[in-house]
Protein backbone atom coordinates (compact mmCIF):
# COMPACT_ATOMS: atom_id res chain seq x y z
CA UNK A 1 0.00 0.00 0.00
CA UNK A 2 1.29 3.30 -0.68
CA UNK A 3 2.02 5.38 2.35
CA UNK A 4 -0.39 8.67 0.51
CA UNK A 5 -3.53 6.10 0.96
CA UNK A 6 -2.90 4.79 4.41
CA UNK A 7 -2.63 8.26 5.37
CA UNK A 8 -5.95 9.44 3.71
CA UNK A 9 -7.39 6.27 5.06
CA UNK A 10 -6.49 7.89 8.61
CA UNK A 11 -7.05 11.08 7.46
CA UNK A 12 -10.67 10.73 6.26
CA UNK A 13 -11.15 8.85 9.53
CA UNK A 14 -10.22 11.72 11.68
CA UNK A 15 -12.46 14.31 9.84
CA UNK A 16 -15.50 11.29 10.22
CA UNK A 17 -15.66 10.59 6.92
CA UNK A 18 -15.99 7.21 5.32
CA UNK A 19 -13.91 5.64 2.50
CA UNK A 20 -13.23 2.50 0.92
CA UNK A 21 -10.04 1.19 -0.55
CA UNK A 22 -10.10 -1.21 -3.40
CA UNK A 23 -7.56 -3.62 -3.35
CA UNK A 24 -6.59 -5.97 -6.51
CA UNK A 25 -5.64 -8.86 -4.92
CA UNK A 26 -4.10 -10.19 -7.99
CA UNK A 27 -1.78 -7.60 -8.77
CA UNK A 28 -1.85 -5.14 -5.48
CA UNK A 29 -2.67 -2.43 -7.49
CA UNK A 30 -5.09 -0.09 -5.03
CA UNK A 31 -6.77 3.19 -5.10
CA UNK A 32 -9.00 5.36 -2.34
CA UNK A 33 -12.03 6.15 -2.85
CA UNK A 34 -13.38 9.06 -0.46
CA UNK A 35 -17.09 9.88 0.49
CA UNK A 36 -17.41 12.73 -2.67
CA UNK A 37 -16.42 10.16 -5.38
CA UNK A 38 -18.63 7.45 -4.16
CA UNK A 39 -21.40 8.30 -6.51
CA UNK A 40 -20.17 8.12 -9.31
CA UNK A 41 -17.72 5.37 -9.34
CA UNK A 42 -18.14 2.59 -11.38
CA UNK A 43 -18.58 0.43 -8.07
CA UNK A 44 -21.48 2.66 -6.83
CA UNK A 45 -23.91 -0.05 -6.33
CA UNK A 46 -21.35 -2.08 -3.90
CA UNK A 47 -19.93 0.52 -2.66
CA UNK A 48 -23.44 1.56 -1.33
CA UNK A 49 -24.27 -1.65 -0.06
CA UNK A 50 -20.52 -2.05 2.00
CA UNK A 51 -21.20 1.12 3.64
CA UNK A 52 -24.47 0.31 4.94
CA UNK A 53 -23.33 -2.70 6.73
CA UNK A 54 -19.70 -1.40 7.75
CA UNK A 55 -18.29 -4.53 6.57
CA UNK A 56 -14.70 -5.11 5.00
CA UNK A 57 -15.20 -8.03 1.76
CA UNK A 58 -13.84 -9.42 -1.25
CA UNK A 59 -16.07 -8.68 -4.77
CA UNK A 60 -15.80 -10.28 -7.73
CA UNK A 61 -16.00 -7.87 -10.89
CA UNK A 62 -15.19 -9.18 -14.11
CA UNK A 63 -13.04 -11.74 -13.06
CA UNK A 64 -11.10 -9.42 -11.17
CA UNK A 65 -10.76 -10.47 -7.01
CA UNK A 66 -11.28 -7.11 -5.23
CA UNK A 67 -11.35 -6.36 -1.95
CA UNK A 68 -12.97 -3.05 -0.05
CA UNK A 69 -11.42 -1.98 2.66
CA UNK A 70 -14.81 -0.09 4.38
CA UNK A 71 -14.56 2.47 6.74
CA UNK A 72 -16.37 3.97 8.71
CA UNK A 73 -16.47 6.88 11.18
CA UNK A 74 -15.88 5.64 14.54
CA UNK A 75 -18.74 5.50 16.93
CA UNK A 76 -19.35 8.28 18.97
CA UNK A 77 -21.12 8.36 22.36
CA UNK A 78 -22.17 11.82 23.80
CA UNK A 79 -23.59 12.02 27.88
CA UNK A 80 -25.43 14.34 28.23
CA UNK A 81 -24.76 15.01 32.04
CA UNK A 82 -21.98 14.61 34.45
CA UNK A 83 -24.21 12.11 36.76
CA UNK A 84 -22.99 9.46 38.76
CA UNK A 85 -24.45 6.86 35.96
CA UNK A 86 -21.88 8.71 33.72
CA UNK A 87 -19.11 7.88 36.15
CA UNK A 88 -20.03 4.29 35.75
CA UNK A 89 -20.81 4.25 31.63
CA UNK A 90 -17.08 5.96 30.75
CA UNK A 91 -15.15 3.31 31.53
CA UNK A 92 -17.21 0.73 30.33
CA UNK A 93 -17.97 2.60 26.97
CA UNK A 94 -14.19 3.01 26.07
CA UNK A 95 -13.78 -0.69 26.69
CA UNK A 96 -16.29 -0.98 23.50
CA UNK A 97 -14.06 1.37 21.50
CA UNK A 98 -17.04 3.73 21.70
CA UNK A 99 -15.26 7.66 21.46
CA UNK A 100 -16.96 9.43 24.63
CA UNK A 101 -17.99 12.83 25.40
CA UNK A 102 -19.47 13.69 28.61
CA UNK A 103 -21.24 16.98 28.30
CA UNK A 104 -23.01 19.07 31.19
CA UNK A 105 -23.13 22.86 32.24
CA UNK A 106 -23.08 22.49 35.40
CA UNK A 107 -19.61 23.30 36.63
CA UNK A 108 -20.20 21.47 39.77
CA UNK A 109 -20.86 18.80 38.26
CA UNK A 110 -18.48 18.36 35.27
CA UNK A 111 -15.07 18.45 37.03
CA UNK A 112 -11.98 15.95 35.87
CA UNK A 113 -12.01 14.82 39.32
CA UNK A 114 -15.41 13.11 39.20
CA UNK A 115 -14.42 12.36 34.78
CA UNK A 116 -10.62 11.55 35.01
CA UNK A 117 -9.59 10.48 31.10
CA UNK A 118 -12.70 11.39 30.11
CA UNK A 119 -13.26 13.86 27.33
CA UNK A 120 -15.83 16.61 29.20
CA UNK A 121 -17.60 20.14 28.03
CA UNK A 122 -18.54 21.66 31.04
CA UNK A 123 -20.88 24.06 28.36
CA UNK A 124 -24.48 23.77 27.22
CA UNK A 125 -25.09 21.03 24.50
CA UNK A 126 -25.82 23.56 21.48
CA UNK A 127 -22.35 25.15 22.68
CA UNK A 128 -20.40 21.60 22.95
CA UNK A 129 -22.57 20.73 19.92
CA UNK A 130 -20.64 23.23 18.06
CA UNK A 131 -17.47 22.74 19.56
CA UNK A 132 -16.91 18.93 18.65
CA UNK A 133 -18.49 19.27 15.16
CA UNK A 134 -21.45 17.93 13.39
CA UNK A 135 -23.89 15.36 15.07
CA UNK A 136 -23.94 12.47 12.47
CA UNK A 137 -25.61 8.70 11.73
CA UNK A 138 -22.14 7.22 13.55
CA UNK A 139 -22.71 9.06 17.24
CA UNK A 140 -25.40 7.94 19.98
CA UNK A 141 -26.32 10.29 22.30
CA UNK A 142 -27.78 9.83 25.92
CA UNK A 143 -29.57 12.22 27.70
CA UNK A 144 -29.26 11.37 31.45
CA UNK A 145 -29.98 14.94 33.51
CA UNK A 146 -33.34 14.53 34.52
CA UNK A 147 -33.53 18.55 33.79
CA UNK A 148 -35.13 19.53 30.64
CA UNK A 149 -33.19 22.37 30.26
CA UNK A 150 -30.00 20.65 29.46
CA UNK A 151 -31.72 17.18 27.77
CA UNK A 152 -34.67 18.51 25.48
CA UNK A 153 -32.27 20.69 23.21
CA UNK A 154 -29.41 17.49 23.35
CA UNK A 155 -32.46 15.32 22.05
CA UNK A 156 -33.99 17.80 19.51
CA UNK A 157 -30.24 17.92 17.73
CA UNK A 158 -29.65 14.21 17.93
CA UNK A 159 -32.68 13.53 16.40
CA UNK A 160 -32.34 16.36 13.55
CA UNK A 161 -29.21 14.79 12.73
CA UNK A 162 -30.25 11.46 12.85
CA UNK A 163 -27.90 9.65 14.93
CA UNK A 164 -28.34 6.16 14.95
CA UNK A 165 -29.36 6.46 18.74
CA UNK A 166 -31.29 9.13 21.04
CA UNK A 167 -31.98 7.69 24.67
CA UNK A 168 -33.45 9.91 27.66
CA UNK A 169 -32.95 8.99 31.44
CA UNK A 170 -36.66 8.90 33.19
CA UNK A 171 -39.89 7.05 34.04
CA UNK A 172 -42.31 6.30 31.74
CA UNK A 173 -44.17 9.26 33.38
CA UNK A 174 -41.69 12.27 32.87
CA UNK A 175 -41.12 10.31 29.54
CA UNK A 176 -44.35 10.93 28.32
CA UNK A 177 -44.32 14.96 29.90
CA UNK A 178 -40.95 14.87 28.02
CA UNK A 179 -42.45 13.70 24.69
CA UNK A 180 -45.86 16.74 24.87
CA UNK A 181 -42.77 19.28 25.25
CA UNK A 182 -41.02 18.30 22.30
CA UNK A 183 -44.27 18.37 20.26
CA UNK A 184 -44.77 21.56 21.15
CA UNK A 185 -41.18 22.54 20.43
CA UNK A 186 -42.25 21.36 16.72
CA UNK A 187 -40.75 17.80 16.79
CA UNK A 188 -43.07 15.31 15.24
CA UNK A 189 -44.27 11.99 17.35
CA UNK A 190 -42.34 9.98 14.67
CA UNK A 191 -38.82 11.60 15.38
CA UNK A 192 -40.15 11.39 19.21
CA UNK A 193 -40.89 7.90 18.82
CA UNK A 194 -37.16 7.17 18.10
CA UNK A 195 -36.23 8.54 21.56
CA UNK A 196 -35.54 5.10 23.50
CA UNK A 197 -37.06 6.01 27.02
CA UNK A 198 -37.03 5.01 29.57
CA UNK A 199 -33.69 4.89 28.80
CA UNK A 200 -31.52 1.04 27.92
CA UNK A 201 -32.27 -2.37 27.77
CA UNK A 202 -34.82 -3.61 30.79
CA UNK A 203 -32.25 -5.97 32.68
CA UNK A 204 -33.94 -4.81 36.19
CA UNK A 205 -31.26 -2.38 36.61
CA UNK A 206 -30.98 -0.75 40.04
CA UNK A 207 -27.31 0.38 40.82
CA UNK A 208 -25.66 2.93 38.54
CA UNK A 209 -23.29 0.54 37.28
CA UNK A 210 -26.10 -1.77 36.39
CA UNK A 211 -28.00 1.20 34.08
CA UNK A 212 -24.66 1.49 32.65
CA UNK A 213 -24.63 -1.25 31.33
CA UNK A 214 -28.65 -1.64 29.96
CA UNK A 215 -28.10 1.80 28.60
CA UNK A 216 -24.61 0.25 26.48
CA UNK A 217 -26.37 -2.33 25.85
CA UNK A 218 -29.16 -0.81 24.65
CA UNK A 219 -26.59 1.59 22.01
CA UNK A 220 -24.61 -1.73 20.84
CA UNK A 221 -27.68 -3.56 20.16
CA UNK A 222 -29.20 -0.81 18.00
CA UNK A 223 -25.85 -0.38 16.56
CA UNK A 224 -25.58 -3.97 15.13
CA UNK A 225 -29.27 -4.45 14.18
CA UNK A 226 -29.17 -1.14 12.33
CA UNK A 227 -25.93 -2.28 10.36
CA UNK A 228 -27.41 -5.69 9.67
CA UNK A 229 -30.37 -4.24 8.37
CA UNK A 230 -28.57 -1.42 6.84
CA UNK A 231 -31.14 1.04 8.17
CA UNK A 232 -28.04 3.47 9.24
CA UNK A 233 -27.64 5.42 6.07
CA UNK A 234 -29.99 6.69 3.71
CA UNK A 235 -32.34 8.26 5.95
CA UNK A 236 -33.39 12.21 5.61
CA UNK A 237 -32.88 13.87 8.30
CA UNK A 238 -36.15 15.83 8.25
CA UNK A 239 -37.68 15.26 11.91
CA UNK A 240 -38.80 18.32 12.21
CA UNK A 241 -42.23 19.21 11.18
CA UNK A 242 -42.55 21.74 8.92
CA UNK A 243 -46.36 22.94 9.72
CA UNK A 244 -46.72 25.10 6.03
CA UNK A 245 -50.25 26.09 6.98
CA UNK A 246 -49.60 27.02 10.09
CA UNK B 1 -2.79 -0.88 25.04
CA UNK B 2 -5.49 -2.87 23.51
CA UNK B 3 -4.69 -2.43 19.80
CA UNK B 4 -7.99 -1.61 17.63
CA UNK B 5 -8.08 -1.83 13.57
CA UNK B 6 -8.28 1.78 13.82
CA UNK B 7 -5.20 2.39 15.93
CA UNK B 8 -3.37 -0.21 13.53
CA UNK B 9 -3.35 2.03 11.02
CA UNK B 10 -2.20 4.52 12.11
CA UNK B 11 0.61 3.39 14.08
CA UNK B 12 1.09 1.49 10.66
CA UNK B 13 1.73 5.03 9.28
CA UNK B 14 3.31 6.70 12.59
CA UNK B 15 6.16 3.53 12.03
CA UNK B 16 6.70 4.06 8.04
CA UNK B 17 6.97 8.03 8.69
CA UNK B 18 9.65 6.86 11.13
CA UNK B 19 11.49 5.33 8.54
CA UNK B 20 10.99 1.85 9.33
CA UNK B 21 10.14 -1.24 6.96
CA UNK B 22 6.38 -2.08 7.89
CA UNK B 23 3.89 -5.18 6.30
CA UNK B 24 0.13 -4.75 6.72
CA UNK B 25 -1.37 -8.20 7.07
CA UNK B 26 -5.62 -8.29 6.54
CA UNK B 27 -8.08 -10.94 6.58
CA UNK B 28 -9.73 -11.00 3.69
CA UNK B 29 -12.02 -14.01 3.64
CA UNK B 30 -12.90 -16.49 6.07
CA UNK B 31 -14.91 -19.77 6.28
CA UNK B 32 -16.75 -20.98 8.91
CA UNK B 33 -15.42 -20.26 12.88
CA UNK B 34 -12.92 -17.87 12.11
CA UNK B 35 -11.31 -16.19 15.37
CA UNK B 36 -11.23 -12.60 14.03
CA UNK B 37 -13.56 -11.24 11.09
CA UNK B 38 -13.19 -10.09 7.89
CA UNK B 39 -11.15 -6.55 7.58
CA UNK B 40 -8.83 -6.98 10.71
CA UNK B 41 -5.47 -5.97 10.44
CA UNK B 42 -1.84 -6.78 11.61
CA UNK B 43 0.86 -4.55 11.26
CA UNK B 44 4.29 -5.61 11.11
CA UNK B 45 8.07 -4.43 11.13
CA UNK B 46 11.23 -5.79 10.18
CA UNK B 47 12.31 -5.96 14.16
CA UNK B 48 9.73 -8.00 14.13
CA UNK B 49 7.56 -5.81 16.46
CA UNK B 50 3.78 -6.32 15.18
CA UNK B 51 0.11 -4.70 16.51
CA UNK B 52 -3.12 -6.15 16.52
CA UNK B 53 -4.59 -9.37 14.89
CA UNK B 54 -5.68 -11.81 12.06
CA UNK B 55 -6.61 -14.49 14.17
CA UNK B 56 -6.47 -14.61 17.31
CA UNK B 57 -2.72 -16.04 17.95
CA UNK B 58 -3.27 -18.97 15.83
CA UNK B 59 -1.14 -17.94 12.91
CA UNK B 60 0.20 -14.86 13.86
CA UNK B 61 3.81 -16.47 13.36
CA UNK B 62 3.76 -17.57 10.35
CA UNK B 63 2.14 -14.47 9.30
CA UNK B 64 5.00 -12.40 10.51
CA UNK B 65 7.76 -15.05 9.09
CA UNK B 66 5.78 -14.13 5.34
CA UNK B 67 5.28 -10.70 6.24
CA UNK B 68 9.59 -10.23 6.63
CA UNK B 69 9.57 -11.93 2.74
CA UNK B 70 7.32 -9.09 1.80
CA UNK B 71 9.02 -6.31 3.61
CA UNK B 72 11.79 -7.62 1.44
CA UNK B 73 10.72 -8.26 -1.85
CA UNK B 74 7.64 -5.68 -1.89
CA UNK B 75 5.54 -8.57 -3.41
CA UNK B 76 2.15 -8.49 -1.93
CA UNK B 77 0.42 -12.06 -1.39
CA UNK B 78 -2.18 -13.88 -0.27
CA UNK B 79 -1.76 -16.26 2.33
CA UNK B 80 -4.63 -19.20 3.04
CA UNK B 81 -4.31 -21.04 6.69
CA UNK B 82 -7.06 -24.19 7.85
CA UNK B 83 -7.11 -27.40 9.86
CA UNK B 84 -6.77 -28.99 6.26
CA UNK B 85 -3.05 -27.76 5.85
CA UNK B 86 -0.30 -29.73 6.14
CA UNK B 87 1.31 -27.44 8.69
CA UNK B 88 -2.12 -27.76 10.82
CA UNK B 89 -0.54 -28.65 13.53
CA UNK B 90 2.40 -26.04 13.62
CA UNK B 91 -0.04 -23.02 12.17
CA UNK B 92 -3.38 -24.03 12.24
CA UNK B 93 -6.73 -22.82 13.12
CA UNK B 94 -8.01 -25.12 16.42
CA UNK B 95 -11.89 -23.48 15.83
CA UNK B 96 -11.75 -25.34 12.64
CA UNK B 97 -12.63 -22.62 10.14
CA UNK B 98 -10.13 -21.08 7.25
CA UNK B 99 -9.02 -17.63 6.56
CA UNK B 100 -7.18 -16.29 3.66
CA UNK B 101 -5.15 -13.11 4.65
CA UNK B 102 -3.77 -10.52 2.54
CA UNK B 103 -0.36 -8.78 3.08
CA UNK B 104 1.39 -5.81 1.45
CA UNK B 105 4.25 -3.42 1.85
CA UNK B 106 3.65 0.46 3.09
CA UNK B 107 5.62 2.01 0.24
Amino acid sequence: MKLDNLAALNAERDARRPAILVTDTADGSQRLVREAEFAADPLAEVFRERLLSGNSGLVEIDGRSLFLTVQVPPVRLLVIGAVHISQALCPMAEALELDVTVIDPRTAFATPERFPDVALLAEWPDDAFARIGTLDRYTALAALTHDPKIDDPSLIAALNADCFYVGALGSRKSHARRLERLGEAGLSPEATARIHGPIGLDIGAITPAEIAVSILAEVVATLRRDRIKGRTAGKPADCLRHDLDA
Amino acid sequence: MLATDQTILREAETWRRAGRSVALATVIETWGSAPRPVGSHLVIERDGNFLGSVSGGCVEGDVIAESLDVIEDGRARVLEFGVADETAWRAGLSCGGRIRVYVERID
